[in-house]
Order: structure tokens, then C-alpha cells, then sequence
């Protein structure tokens, strides 16, 4: 079969309003690594924007995406089907992730962020000691839980209104696992940004390394236009070439949200002119 | 022999505020012949030391004079293959034009920029603007990184002499700087397309959407090509390093011009955003700082430009400032920012006022700030024009490359860099210059390629 230039090869499901797509793109795939990511438009008047890279297969040349449908791009995204052609997909961007110097890392996902945190499981469990909390608001947010309960580990699962796992938030979990004794050396978490900032807040108190994985808002994704910094332990970084990964108690997550929100009015605007 | 030189058509400045059409409109014939009758055909041609690719001025003016176009056209596009972009943008009262004999004496130089500009879009629009491929093939594979003018340059001149060139682009659009940074209204971007489609008639193929030091790596372009060239430009923004400097609706020029040219942002339907602002404040007085101001005006802002230094150290090409002057961009000089104020969303900026003091190593008057002198202007949107540092992927992915300790790639002078096969030039080896300082290096290691594969070049 021969497969088309930034071709969909498919879709699904994978909970409410959040759906993976599966991209023909062999040259992101060839050198993609955990916790990069690419840029992609739908149509050639789109906008870009970035997505973390939650899946790759070198030898068939694809890469799988998350996409959340809250703003106008993603909600063009839902509309398109297998077979149809992205404008664009470049990557794979910004650093890998690396929890290399670690000994016993937990991982915690929030969300989508799920996606950022599977690759990661995948690849240390068996090797390293890896506890994984997986959160969401409700069940049918709920992301991975089959895929991470197959990996074999520790695995804690958590709703806000206690419709599947505990009821709680992630810090709960995370809090009561420190206290019965886990001796976390890193703890990477992944998620909305104020659960990340809950997380760093959390893991500050008892001095355990955290990193996490920011999403800001990106035009090039190559150093080019300075859209996505974020201050970091006082300094300004870029998410697409310093990043997306930093050392989570030195992020200005306040700022962080500030700059994400920045375009919410006009993106709901865009997205009620184009009837979506 | 005393005529005054006859300058270029414009846009008024109270139409112009309203579109983003093109503000110089280009000689006329009877202008072009009228300005190329002023050419002294010096024998010496003091103008061609000034120019970076070595056009052959007094020439292809001559051909001007006595109107004829076609071998005007060839003459021009044997040494530069952008003609139509470096009309436009080029600097040529520092360069070509400082050196016309009429400069002094003779009611001024003669105005080279607009009659290659006059020629190359008589090129463009008599359909015979694609270039020849001159040799048979070669046999030799080159990779290009980047699209913009030195890129563009290197590519072409090595496609002319029969070698295979994949030219490589981060983003969606080839061009570069010409199609993400330089405004519709001094460069259109019509004329940008049709200068790429005269490289990809040389047989170039343009490839997009790959990010060289992630896509693909240096080594493996090394491995695949006989020769590679990194064209990749200037690089990340330098920002104030002020508080509030990350609030909504401050960008760096490179986020605005791009927003705007590139991806159509302030157009009516628009799918990427802007914060438009309805009193913008530019900081620094470069082209780009132009370039920012004279967008944001079009786009219905009151712009107030903010340079620590005064007129006469401003960077920007005369032209540009004038061009700015007369749309209405307030300056403000001797003037420095020291926050920018707000909750959430830019609400206002704070300054300080500036004396010159001695020269710096720059050979500039050093601004010092006037103690106590603080003082808040109104504006909801701030654009940062402040220059650019070099883009480390490149590096990072490839370590073994030597670069300055600013973090430019160290080239010699034919743009050969420390590992064998592999050259640059372009902002990528100097750091943020001009389009054409780019095409020079761009040429000039289209040559070296060639010479060192051994390439017989005594006829390019």
C-alpha cells in the first residue's frame, strides 16, 4: 500500500473528546523519542500547533498523536478521517526525555498527559523500580489504564469524583505514598498545568526531583520566535529547544497559564466563524 | 550630466496605512531610462567594489540606456540570482551606491537599487525570468539547509554548473526570511515565489517540513550528499530582560512578523491569532524595527517607537525610517524601557530617558540613563526588536562542528567550515546582517563546493 505524505492512518477513541491519530511521516519516526514532539497545520490557510509524540514505529514510518478537542485546530482535526492528508508534520522537536540518573521514579499523569507518560513505563519498567498514578476528572477521561495495568508494576488510579480508582486528586496518592515509605528519587509528572504545579508543590516540601513537560503555545518550534518561553528558576527558556522538559519546582507556572490563555477569546471566536 | 536623480514612485503615505500593498512602485520606462542615462559608465566601476555578488553595474545599465532589456536581464541574473528581492531590500546607499562617482558632485548617486529592480521584474513578468541551466549533470549531490538568501543563492549557483541540490526548510513555506520576516509591503511575496520558482527550474527540489538536526542529522546529510551547505539563519530572539516582559501581547518581532506574513494573522478570518493592540510600542530601531512598526500601523495600531540611542545611531536604512516617519510611528528616542506594566495583559511600559555618553567599542555614543528620569507610556501590545543570537540545533546535533563563542559557525572565508564537505554561511556564520551579505556567502561557497570537488568553475 502506498501511503500518502502526512497521511492519517488512523483514528480512535481513546476517551471523551480525545482521540489518536496514527501519521504517515517517516522522517519524524526515524529519530522520534520519548517526550519530543511535532507541529503540525491541517490545511494550508491552518495554524500550527504543537503535539507530543505518544507513539512511533520506525519501520512502518508512523507517529501517534493525542489530540484533546478544545480549540479550532483539533476540532478540524475530529473532522478528518483516515485517509486524509495533514498540510503539515514536522519533527520530531524539542529534547527527549531522560530519567537516566534516577533509581525509583514515579510516574504521575494527569489527563491527556497520560500519553506523555506511557512511552516512559514502557521503557523503564523492568529496568528501573516505577510507580505510575494515573488521574483524571472522571472514568471517561481516564486514559492507558489498560496499557499501563499490562506493563506490571505499581499502578494507582485516581478520579476526582471516584468513579474509577480512588477518589481524589493525584496529589493525594502521591502524598500518602511518600508517607508510607516510597523513596522517590524523581517524580515526572505530566498533565495540566495546575496539577503539575500541585505535584512541584507537593514534591518541593519533601525535596524529590520533579520533571515536567510543558505545553506552550508555539509558532516555528525550532528557536525561531520566542512564543513558548517560560521562566525557569528566574530565567527565560524556551519550551521548543530547552525543552519541553524542566525541572518543575524552578517553572513560573502562574506566568505559564497566563501565556496559554492568551489567545482563548479570539481561538473560540476562529472556531464559531468556521462553524465547528 | 547635472539631473537630479529621479526617485522612486511611492505609495502616499495616507493610503498606504490601509493596505499592505507594496509601497515603492517601481520606475517607469521613461524613469529607468531617464535614471539610466545618469550612469557615467565609469571604466573602473567604483560601484561594483560595493557589491557583495560583484554585479556587473555599469553594463547592465548601458543595456538600460539604449533599451535593451533582454541582455540588461542576463547580464544582472549572471550574478545574482535574486534580483528582484535585492532591488528591493538591499542596502545600496551603503553599498553600491556610497560608491557612485556622482555621489558628491553630481546631485546624487545613481540609483542602482531601483533600476536592478526595474530590470529583474521586467524579467519576472516577460516570462523569462527562469534561469538557464547552463552545464550537463555532474555527478555531484549537494544538500542545502535552509531556504532563505544565502541558501537560495548557494543552490542556484551550483544547479547552474550541473550539480543536484535538495534544499532543505523547517517550516511550511520555502524562502526564509524573505517569507516569514520581510513585510508584504517592501518585499510581496508574489515576487519571492517566482524568484523559488526560478531556483526550482534549475531542477532544485525544495523540500518542507524538515527540521535539519532533528528530521535528519548533519552526518546523515553528509553520508547521502557529496557536499553540504547550512544556510539556517539568524536564530532565537534576544529579548529586554525586563519584568513583564512574558505577558500576553508582548512579542519578539520575529513571533509578530511571522504571525503576520506568514501565517496571514490580523487578516480578516484568520485562523492564528494576534493581539493586534490599538497602541503598540516597538522597542529598537533596526529594519526589523521597522519593519514591526510600519505592520503594526497597518493592522490600525498608533505605533511609538523606543530607541535608547538618537536618529543618528538608529541602524535602520534611512529609507526605512523615513518611510515609518511619514505613516505616523511616533519615535521616541533616548529612551530605554524598564517594564513593562500590567496584570495579565500589557497595560502600559515603563522608561527611563538616556544621554549619549562616550563612544562605546561599537564607535557609538553610549546611552546612560538620566537618574530619576522614569516616566509610563500607554500601549496594550509590545514588539521587541532587539536582534537575534544563533539557533543552537544545529549545533547541538553535531558537536563536532566549531562554532564562535557567540555561538556562530566558524567558517573560513569561502564559507568551508572544520569538517570536510560541510560549509555555511548566511546569518548562521554572522550573526543577523543583510539579504545579500547572505547571497555573497552563499556564492561564494557554491564556489568553494566546486573547487574542491575538483570541478572545473573558470567558466561560472
Amino acid at each position: 500500500m502506498i501511503m500518502k505524505r502526512f497521511e492519517i492512518l488512523s483514528k480512535a477513541r481513546r476517551a471523551l473528546n480525545v482521540t489518536e491519530y496514527v501519521v504517515y511521516a517517516p522522517l519524524v519516526a526515524r529519530h522520534a523519542r520519548a517526550g519530543q514532539f511535532v507541529i503540525l497545520r491541517t490545511d494550508e490557510d491552518g495554524e500550527r500547533v504543537p503535539f507530543t509524540i505518544c507513539d512511533y514505529d520506525k519501520e512502518r514510518g508512523s507517529v501517534s498523536i493525542l489530540v484533546q478537542e478544545v480549540g479550532y485546530t483539533t476540532m478540524r482535526l475530529a473532522q478528518m478521517s483516515a485517509g486524509d492528508c495533514l498540510a503539515d508534520f514536522v519533527g520530531p522537536l524539542g529534547d527527549p526525555t531522560d530519567l537516566s540518573g534516577y533509581k525509583h521514579i514515579c510516574l504521575v499523569g494527569g489527563g491527556i498527559g497520560a500519553a506523555v507518560i506511557y512511552p516512559q513505563a514502557k521503557q523503564l519498567y523492568g529496568v528501573k523500580r516505577v510507580d505510575v498514578i494515573l488521574g483524571a476528572r472522571t472514568k471517561e477521561l481516564l486514559m492507558y489504564r489498560e496499557e499501563f495495568a499490562s506493563l506490571c508494576g505499581d499502578l494507582y488510579v485516581v478520579t476526582d469524583d471516584g468513579s474509577a480508582g480512588e477518589k481524589g486528586l493525584v496529589t493525594d496518592v502521591l502524598r500518602k505514598n511518600i508517607e508510607n515509605g516510597a523513596k522517590y528519587d524523581c517524580v515526572f509528572a505530566v498533565g495540566p498545568l495546575p496539577m503539575m504545579k500541585a505535584v512541584c508543590d507537593l514534591t518541593r516540601e519533601y525535596g524529590i526531583k520533579t520533571v515536567v513537560s510543558m505545553n506552550s503555545l508555539m509558532v516555528d518550534g525550532t528557536g525561531m520566535c520566542g512564543c513558548c518561553r517560560v521562566t525557569v528558576g528566574g530565567k527565560v527558556r524556551y519550551a521548543c529547544i530547552d525543552g519541553p522538559e524542566f525541572d518543575g519546582h524552578e517553572v513560573d507556572f502562574d506566568e505559564a497559564r497566563a501565556r496559554n490563555n492568551i489567545y482563548k477569546a479570539q481561538e473560540h471566536q476562529c472556531a464559531l466563524r468556521r462553524g465547528l | 550630466m547635472s539631473s537630479e536623480r529621479n526617485p522612486m514612485p511611492v505609495q502616499p503615505a495616507d493610503t498606504r496605512i490601509f493596505n499592505f500593498d507594496e509601497v515603492a512602485l517601481g520606475y517607469t520606462p521613461m524613469l529607468a531610462k531617464a535614471e539610466a542615462e545618469r550612469c557615467l559608465s565609469c571604466k573602473n566601476a567604483p560601484c561594483m567594489k560595493g557589491c557583495p555578488v560583484g554585479v556587473r553595474i555599469p553594463d547592465f545599465i548601458a543595456c538600460v540606456k539604449r533599451g535593451d532589456m533582454d541582455r540588461a536581464a542576463d547580464i544582472l541574473s549572471a550574478d545574482n540570482n535574486l534580483a528582484a528581492v535585492c532591488g528591493r531590500v538591499c542596502p545600496q546607499e551603503n553599498q553600491c551606491e556610497k560608491l557612485c562617482v556622482r555621489r558628491e558632485k553630481l546631485s546624487g548617486s545613481v540609483a542602482i537599487g531601483n533600476l536592478e529592480r526595474y530590470v529583474a521584474d521586467w524579467t519576472l513578468t516577460s516570462g523569462n525570468n527562469l534561469p538557464k541551466r547552463e552545464k550537463p549533470d555532474l555527478n555531484l549531490k549537494v544538500a542545502v539547509v535552509g531556504s532563505g538568501p544565502a541558501s537560495l543563492s548557494c543552490a542556484a549557483d551550483l544547479a547552474i554548473m550541473g550539480a543536484k541540490v535538495t534544499m532543505y526548510e523547517a517550516l511550511h513555506k520555502a524562502g526564509g526570511v524573505l517569507m516569514y520576516g520581510i513585510p508584504q509591503f517592501r518585499l510581496p511575496k508574489d515576487v519571492v515565489e517566482k524568484q523559488l520558482d526560478g531556483v526550482r527550474a534549475l531542477g532544485v527540489d525544495i523540500v518542507t517540513d524538515v527540521v535539519i538536526g532533528k528530521s535528519l542529522f548533519i552526518e546523515e546529510l553528509l553520508e547521502e550528499f557529496d557536499a553540504v551547505f547550512i544556510g539556517s539563519g539568524a536564530g532565537l530572539p534576544s529579548f529586554l530582560g525586563v519584568q513583564g516582559e512574558n505577558l500576553g501581547g508582548v512579542y519578539s518581532a520575529n513571533e509578530y512578523l511571522t504571525r503576520v506574513n506568514l501565517m496571514g494573522a490580523g487578516r480578516e478570518g484568520a485562523v492564528t491569532p494576534l493581539i493586534i493592540g490599538k497602541k503598540v510600542a516597538v522597542v529598537g530601531a533596526g529594519n526589523v524595527a521597522m519593519d514591526s512598526a510600519r505592520t503594526a500601523r497597518r493592522l490600525g495600531a498608533e505605533v511609538t517607537l523606543v530607541y535608547r540611542r538618537s536618529r543618528t545611531e538608529m541602524p535602520a536604512r534611512e529609507e526605512e525610517i523615513v518611510h515609518a516617519e511619514e505613516e505616523g510611528v511616533r519615535f521616541m528616542l533616548l529612551t530605554n524601557p524598564v517594564a513593562i506594566l500590567g496584570e495579565g495583559a500589557v497595560e502600559g511600559m515603563r522608561c527611563v530617558k538616556m544621554q549619549l555618553g562616550e563612544p562605546d567599542q561599537s564607535g557609538r555614543r553610549r546611552p546612560i540613563p538620566v537618574a530619576g528620569s522614569e516616566f509610563d507610556i500607554q500601549c496594550d501590545s509590545v514588539i521587541v526588536a532587539l536582534g537575534t543570537t544563533p539557533n543552537p540545533i544545529i549545533k547541538n546535533s553535531c558537536p563536532n562542528l566549531a562554532t564562535s563563542a557567540k555561538g556562530t559557525i566558524e567558517v573560513d572565508e569561502c564559507g568551508r567550515t572544520n569538517i570536510p564537505r560541510l560549509y555555511a554561511g548566511g546569518d548562521a556564520t554572522t550573526g543577523a546582517a543583510t539579504v545579500i551579505l547572505a547571497m555573497g556567502a552563499g556564492k561564494r561557497a557554491a564556489r568553494a563546493i566546486l573547487t574542491d570537488m575538483a570541478v572545473d568553475i573558470r567558466k561560472m
